[in-house]
């Protein structure tokens, strides 16, 4: 079976060896990534494309310093990360807040939302909706405001491990975390947003049983 | 020896402590960062388990939306001139590098 490559490893790789082939896919992959961050963190388009654009200087500033090309989407995040602390802009949206996981545990949510018992813990497969194209982008716009909304503690870190795919110990590096710290932060973060878009999703007709 | 089976829901809002161990170790388990012992042991909760696997299940569908979220607001084209910056930047570290 053909071993999976990471494109943004092999550009790093190939910007490192000095083929500028590599600049175009890099930058267009990354300024993306970097701005999706940015602005679900910031809330703002400008300091958001602001930060994106001092991420992406930096980042080829200090090219010579990326040792680990396999771990350069850390790498990127890492200086994204330090970019928008450096704004010094408390987030548009939610502040920090600690969920205890009481709080988000079945049974003693509002609405009686013990596993299994209400519709409200049925979130729709999108495999298997009707009008699938609609209702994905109406999940996408739905969860995108429930991302923005969830305290930025939460945020910051199911951003990297759910959007961005980082492993618990690039998150935990990213943002100066334990690893354990990340762990309870990404499942209270995840229960929150499940929380919230099975809310949404409830009305029969959206729900696929 | 066979999991008790049970149940919870509207008349009995509270799960039981069994259920709620496993629904502290979710992501955990989903990610795949269980111990194979703590692993075993939701499997078997959740094997008899409805109301669990339902939930487990509303999780995995929502985890799933976020690996594929992509938000509505969407970056504008890097203007050619802080393109040029850029380049300038990575032919200078490459230089430093080799130099």
């Amino acid at each position: 079976m053909a071993e999976f490559v990471n494109p943004e490893v092999e550009w790093a790789k190939r910007l490192l060896e000095g083929d500028a082939a590599a600049f175009t896919p890099f930058v267009e992959s990354f300024q993306s990534k970097v701005f999706q961050y940015t602005w679900m963190m910031c809330g703002q388009r400008e300091d958001a494309e602001e930060v994106a654009q001092d991420t992406l200087l930096k980042v080829f500033e200090s090219f010579d310093q990326l040792r680990e090309p396999e771990h350069v989407k850390a790498w990127v995040f890492r200086i994204a990360r330090n970019y928008c602390l450096m704004k010094r802009r408390r987030s548009v949206f939610a502040p920090d807040k600690e969920f205890s996981l009481d709080e988000l545990m079945p049974g003693r949510m509002p609405g009686n939302d013990s596993p299994g018992s209400a519709a409200s813990d049925r979130v729709p497969d999108q495999r298997e909706l009707p009008e699938q194209r609609l209702l994905r982008a109406e999940l996408n716009h739905e969860l995108e405001t429930a991302m923005q909304e969830l305290p930025a503690n939460y945020r910051s870190v199911v951003l990297l491990r759910d959007v961005e795919g980082l492993s618990t110990t690039e998150a935990a590096e990213v943002l100066d975390l334990s690893e354990d710290v990340v762990k309870q932060r990404l499942h209270r973060g995840r229960l929150a947003l499940r929380k919230r878009l099975a809310g949404y999703l409830t009305p029969a007709g959206k729900v696929s049983e | 020896m066979s999991p008790v089976k049970h149940e919870h829901g509207p008349a009995d809002p509270l799960p039981p402590e069994a259920c709620l161990e496993v629904f502290e170790k979710l992501s955990e388990y989903l990610d795949g960062e269980l111990s194979p012992q703590d692993c075993a042991h939701i499997q078997e909760h959740i094997r008899d388990c409805e109301p669990c696997v339902a939930f487990v299940e509303s999780l995995k569908t929502s985890i799933r939306a976020s690996r594929e979220l992509r938000s509505q607001e969407t970056v504008r084209e890097l203007p050619e001139a802080t393109r040029e910056e850029l380049k300038a930047a990575w032919r200078a570290a490459l230089q430093r590098r080799t130099g």
